[in-house]
């Protein structure tokens, strides 16, 4: 994390995607530490919220704003470098291992982090070498959080975390935010599951 | 390792692992070379003159075969949108997939083409033109191919659309590349090969900012 983020602020954000209204004046401030947990019915546009977050989709009215201590970043493609990015869709290719896809994400985030003591702590030690076209969902969800973590990014936007993850992953889920917040980052997560830790909750209705 | 180079480094792991198409696109180069002089016949006269054609028109097909999967293999699985979030740039990602697909199938179909030329009775003069000439024009192919591969993003098997796109955008480097090897051949100058070159600068140059432009606008989309 190199600089560092205090507070972001979205302001009557509106979303439209092929010319229908999803959602329209969402609100929200949150401050180093916090964790957001964004809930409402399928359809609502919690993944296009994170995804307008994040910097990949455009809103269609209002903006955000990531300020830091001497700094202020509105431009979508800048707040996309302080975003480490968990989405339905996990980006981990099959034909390669799962230390060789951790591996490649490490470099590609230029991350410091230790990606065995990384891939150790999120329990896929032992499938170091296997590729992942036979790992389990829930193990390629743990690939996804590994990869997550090694990101280090200081916002957390995180799309259904605990999907097909077991009582332990969750569990992790759930430590790894809650240290993620303590070190200053700050989690947005869209979910339908209680996060088991304490967040702000924003429930997204239809326009 | 930096970005840069774990994103060249793992393109080019993918294009050799099963379903990469990095092989494909060789055998099937070398598979129309073999066959058009078994349609045309013995006719060896013949067969040296259009030598240079059909294997640039071999080398643009094959390199367009693993075209689609430039982009759209990590638009499907969301691995697109980690690149964008990434500390490259959208440019800097195109212009290396542009790169890795390059390194998998234009570097290697410019190194079988002098064996597929021996099927055309080349003669000795053509050699140098021939490799050359792919070697500076089949980047071309890629680069331009780059930017219809990003424009066909959110269709699902757009092959065939990206084929009409990048086809008539190539032709070009069709064109000179044969030329290069015909006017070598008949003891010409060098005009063919520049005019290649230049062709060839210019999309490597241009092909990364379109090429990022037309993702950028598919994430969105």
């Amino acid at each position: 994390m190199k600089k560092s983020l205090n507070k972001i602020k979205a302001i009557d954000l509106a979303c439209e995607r092929g010319g229908r209204a999803i959602f329209r004046d969402l609100n929200f401030s949150l401050s180093r530490g916090a964790t957001l947990s964004l809930e409402g019915a399928n359809g609502a546009g919690k993944t296009s919220a994170l995804r307008i977050m994040a910097g990949l989709l455009s809103p269609s009215a209002g903006e955000i704003s990531f300020q830091g201590v001497d700094c202020e970043v509105t431009d979508g493609e800048e707040r996309g470098r302080f975003v480490g990015w968990l989405g339905h869709l996990d980006g981990i290719k099959n034909q390669m291992t799962v230390l060789e896809n951790a591996q490649f994400f490490a470099a590609l985030y230029a991350s410091l982090g230790n990606v065995g003591r990384t891939l150790e702590r999120i329990g896929l030690s032992r499938a170091l070498n296997l590729p992942v076209q036979y790992l389990s969902a829930g193990q390629r969800r743990r690939l996804a959080l590994a990869r997550l973590i090694l990101s280090n990014r200081q916002l957390w936007l995180l799309d259904e975390p605990l999907a097909a993850l077991d009582g332990a992953g969750k569990g992790l889920m759930a430590a790894l935010i809650k240290e993620h917040c303590e070190a200053g980052g700050i989690t947005i997560a869209a979910t339908h599951d209680p996060l088991g830790i304490d967040a702000e909750c924003l429930v997204m209705g239809a326009p | 390792m930096s970005p840069a180079r774990a994103l060249l480094r793992r393109d080019i792991m993918l294009a050799f692992r099963a379903g990469g198409g990095a092989m494909l696109a060789v055998a099937f180069f070398g598979t129309i070379a073999a066959l058009v002089p078994l349609g045309v016949g013995a006719d060896l006269p013949l067969l040296s003159r259009i030598a240079g054609g059909i294997l640039w028109v071999a080398a643009a097909l094959s390199a367009l075969l693993s075209l689609d999967r430039l982009f759209q293999a990590d638009f499907e699985d969301g691995g697109l949108d980690l690149i964008a979030l990434s500390p490259l740039s959208l440019e800097a990602a195109a212009g290396l997939k542009i790169l890795a697909h390059w390194l998998t199938t234009g570097l290697p179909l410019t190194l079988v083409s002098p064996l597929l030329a021996l099927f055309f009775n080349l003669p000795a003069e053509g050699y140098v033109a021939l490799i050359g000439g792919l070697a500076i024009g089949t980047p071309a192919l890629s680069a331009v191919g780059a930017i219809g591969a990003a424009l066909t993003l959110s269709v699902r098997r757009g092959g065939l659309i990206l084929a009409l796109i990048v086809l008539p955008l190539v032709t070009p480097a069709v064109i000179f590349g044969s030329g290069a090897v015909l006017t070598a051949l008949e003891g010409g100058g060098t005009a063919a090969i520049l005019f290649l070159g230049a062709f060839s600068l210019g999309a490597v140059a241009l092909s990364p900012f379109s090429a990022a432009a037309a993702v950028r606008l598919n994430l969105a989309g």
